[in-house]
């Protein structure tokens, strides 16, 4: 009977995130935790073990944490990709990205051909027009596809639907007169098939595939986030925001404690349709009921919309194209009082602020909170957070605030912030990360996956380069170090979740959780960072494969 | 037909919540669908409710009260089969939402017919709340948006504060009727257009109760011609007839029947229902300034020779 096997995992070269020993070749695991890194003489006194050496050629890493992600990108593989980018998915095949509406066009008639005849929905996901010039995507264009059944593709952003005419017809909205700001009309008074915002969107959604309880509570999309996540190197990743009712919380306590499940995921509550008071109730019950692979516990607020839809709150001088401001998404006097109970009871908030005045108007209530429920170490942390200029810092780290900043966004839609948007200045100033480094504010870096893919080395090179789709370094300043932003996908981001005494570095005593790595990223060069090869991981000890997992 | 949706707008604190629970104190027998987005702040008088079940609170009368978090066009979506029978719809929406929003989105629901936006302020604080450099867009933005604008807890203000306030107000919404109110009471008439019935057979009636006289006045016109309703829409629609509310099922000049509504300045002219009874117009103003002068005039000039 084998108990209590040590192994030792020899590596080319092992980075640990640990400045008391920057470097190693050697990290013993027992348990599922790292029982000590360095050279082979100094591990071989925990007695007997067997010497693993298949990392030998490879190079280690703490295994990366996704510290904004929603576990909904497994669940939209199951359509079919028609992004503007190439895109792993969980098989790790790479679906090419589509060059024109044509081609996008043409993929669903492909799709729709295997499908054969039937009225089932065709959905699409991930498309982004900005790509395409000033055309928009029109119903004539998925008419094309199909007149017989539903056809809906989901934009990139999330926040859009294209539909075809049978798609229009089955949500009621084929007729003349339609009269609402997400539902623009063509030159024969009927609407296009574009459905802007929630209201438009839910209509269709239900006849196109994307129905809001098939989309919740999804084991097999879980099951395919997983398996992303090994692809890329992830042993921890968020799922932020869900409602955690108690049949989803069992489904993922089921799945996330099987053997193979590789992956620990960190569900945050979503606060919405309850009080302040019925959110932490909710969540101090949910933390009790957190086990290794499942962390609960921790509450998600949206206090403002995004950029790229104008609904982001911004402070003077507001939107660039003269857009009106955006939208609050919560009471201020419910994000205080919610602020104020969680901090009374431990409870972690994350929240969703886009636009500095979003920014601005958390900081305020948190500092309030602080007054009445004064906390030393609640990390309380900004998630986008994208336009937060140098003072508003200055105030996270007074607060005792993180951040998590949201690099992908200067790549997929760096040139709209810059030309529509915020503006030239600000686009510029877009997820400071070297100003919340230099601040002193703990940082996070994400790719709130699936609105960009998952991979946070692909969102480290964002962090270090700047770079937009058109080739544009937007905010050279800006840009961090390779050294600082992997610290960032591993320490920085298990900070904000309050798990780095558990993950993101190795060390002894901590998870053996590694992302295992073809390429070194400190030798590879900052400017083809996203270009490192990813052999699998290691999480509590397992080992997986990308290959076969 | 479709089922009229009142959305009631305003920030917290303005008393959507009280308005709400005097319009079901004074349903005259509707029955009421109330949707709120949250259950957080009691949304009901406890001594109406009659049971709850998940998010549905059951009110006496045959009314019900639902949460819709964020989705407000599945709770509509599902309405119909979820209650069958309901003849009103009263959105409650949140103190930060924009109501010319949500009216936009049930404009997307053919089984819907949008009546009005109502718009609570706060007579001591919304010209503050107006100049918050966080809120005051949204405020702004909500009150523009109104076709009833009521300026609520006039009773703590002095009475030269409340004038100006009313003034400013009449600023904010172009389109709106300003009218005072104390602890959210606005005659039900005024807010929900009819009793009993559906939209556009039901008759309008004249608000009654003492508070409401006070306040309050109306009138009745048989109209026993054929007009030219849309006209006579727009001109009872402008400001200076001082027409809150109004109502009428007429015969144009092709011998259509058509309901006349107005709120505020937002008119809507449909074909009347089979078994509607042509020939009276209802309309509902503040005392002292229903001009019925003004009023026969706008017949008179609609009247289509014949």
């Amino acid at each position: 009977m084998q108990v209590d096997l040590t192994t030792i995992f020899s590596a080319r070269r092992i980075l640990t995130m640990n400045p008391n020993r920057p470097e190693a070749t050697h990290v013993a695991v027992r348990d599922g935790r790292i029982l000590g890194v360095g050279p082979l003489d100094e591990l071989v006194g925990w007695g007997p073990h067997t010497l693993d050496t298949r990392f030998a050629d490879k190079v280690l890493m703490p295994g990366l944490v996704e510290g904004h992600s929603h576990v909904s990108e497994g669940t939209f593989w199951r359509y079919l990709y028609l992004g503007r980018f190439d895109r792993m998915d969980p098989d790790g095949k790479v679906w090419p990205g589509a060059a024109s509406i044509e081609e996008v066009v043409a993929r669903l008639q492909a799709a729709d051909a295997k499908m054969g005849a039937g009225t089932e929905p065709l959905s699409g996901w991930g498309l982004d027009p900005i790509y395409y010039g000033e055309r928009r995507v029109t119903r004539q264009d998925l008419d094309r596809v199909s007149t017989t059944r539903p056809v809906g593709v989901m934009h990139a952003s999330g926040h859009i639907f294209n539909v075809n005419s049978r798609a229009l017809e089955l949500a009621a909205l084929l007729r003349p007169r339609v009269n609402h700001p997400g539902v623009p009309l063509g030159a024969d008074g009927l609407p296009t098939g574009e459905l802007k915002g929630p209201d438009a969107m839910t209509l269709a959604g239900k006849h196109i595939g994307f129905d809001r309880e098939v989309l919740a509570n999804d084991e097999p999309g879980l099951r395919q986030f997983a398996r992303l996540c090994v692809r890329q190197g992830v042993t921890t990743a968020t799922d932020l925001a869900n409602l955690l009712p108690p049949d989803a919380v069992a489904m993922m306590r089921r799945v996330t404690d099987e053997a193979a499940f590789p992956v620990r995921i960190m569900s945050f509550r979503r606060f919405q349709g309850v009080t302040p008071q019925q959110a932490v109730d909710h969540v101090v019950d949910l933390r009790d009921q957190s086990t290794e692979m499942l962390r609960l516990g921790a509450i998600k607020l949206f206090v403002d919309g995004s950029i790229q839809g104008f609904s982001a709150r911004l402070r003077w001088p507001g939107y660039y194209n003269g857009a009106p401001n955006g939208l609050w998404y919560t009471i201020p006097g419910q994000i205080r009082e919610l602020y104020h109970l969680a901090l009374e009871q431990g409870i972690l908030v994350h929240s969703h602020t886009n636009g500095d005045q979003a920014t601005e108007m958390a900081l305020d209530c948190l500092e309030q909170a602080l007054r009445d429920e004064p906390a030393r170490d609640h990390r309380f942390t900004l998630q986008h957070c994208q336009l937060a200029d140098a003072a508003q810092f200055r105030r996270m780290k007074a607060l005792g605030m993180c951040v998590n900043l949201f690099p992908n966004h200067h790549f997929y839609w760096g040139d709209q912030h810059y030309a529509t948007t915020v503006g030239p200045e600000r686009a510029m100033r877009m997820n400071a990360c070297a100003t919340a480094l230099a601040t002193g504010v703990p940082m996070a870096i994400h790719s709130d996956a699936p609105v960009t893919p998952l991979g946070p080395l692909f969102t480290a090179w964002c962090a270090v380069n700047r770079l937009t789709a058109s080739g544009r370094t937007l905010g050279t300043e800006e840009r961090i170090g390779v050294a600082d932003a992997l610290r960032t996908i591993t320490l920085g981001a298990a900070y904000t979740l309050r798990l780095d005494g558990e993950v993101g570095s190795i060390e002894v005593g901590k998870r053996a959780d590694f992302a295992v790595l073809e390429d070194d990223p400190l030798e590879i060069g900052a400017e083809r960072l996203k270009d490192v090869r990813i052999w699998g991981t290691v999480q509590g000890g397992r080992v997986f494969p990308a290959a076969d997992v | 037909m479709s089922v009229s949706v009142t959305v009631i707008g305003g920030f917290l604190g303005a008393g959507k919540t009280t308005l709400v629970n005097h319009l079901l104190r004074n349903a005259g027998g509707l029955r009421i669908a109330v949707l709120v987005n949250d259950f957080g702040a009691l949304p009901i008088d406890s001594d109406l409710i009659v049971g709850s079940d998940g998010d549905t609170l059951e009110i006496s009368g045959g009314c019900i009260c639902c949460s819709y978090g964020s989705d407000l066009m599945e709770a509509l979506l599902d309405l119909p089969q979820r209650r069958p029978g309901i003849d009103r719809v009263l959105i409650e929406t949140s103190g930060v939402a924009l109501p010319g929003m949500v009216a936009s989105a049930v404009g997307l629901l053919e089984a819907y017919a949008l009546d009005g936006i109502v718009v609570l302020a706060d007579a001591e604080t919304v010209r503050r709340h107006a100049a918050d450099a966080y809120l005051g867009d949204t405020i702004t933005r909500q009150l523009a948006a109104a076709d009833l604008l009521v300026l609520n807890r006039c009773d703590l203000i002095a009475a030269e504060v409340r004038d100006e306030t009313l003034r400013w107000l009449e600023g904010q919404a172009p389109n709106g009727r300003v009218v005072p109110a104390e602890r959210s009471v606005v005659p039900a008439e005024l807010v929900l257009g009819l009793r009993g019935g559906d939209r556009a057979a039901g008759a309008l009636r004249a608000p009654g109760g003492i508070a409401a006289s006070v306040l309050y006045e109306s009138v009745e016109l048989t109209v026993d011609r054929t007009v030219d309703v849309d006209r006579l829409a727009r001109s009872l629609a402008a400001p200076d007839a001082g027409v809150l509310r109004a109502k009428g099922c007429l015969r144009d000049a092709s011998g259509r029947l058509v309901v006349l509504q107005i709120v505020g300045r937002r008119f809507e002219c449909t074909d009347a229902p089979a078994g509607a009874t042509p020939g009276t117009l209802v309309a509902i103003g503040l005392r002292g300034q229903l001009d019925r002068a003004a009023i026969d005039r706008a017949l008179e000039e609609t009247y289509f020779s014949s």
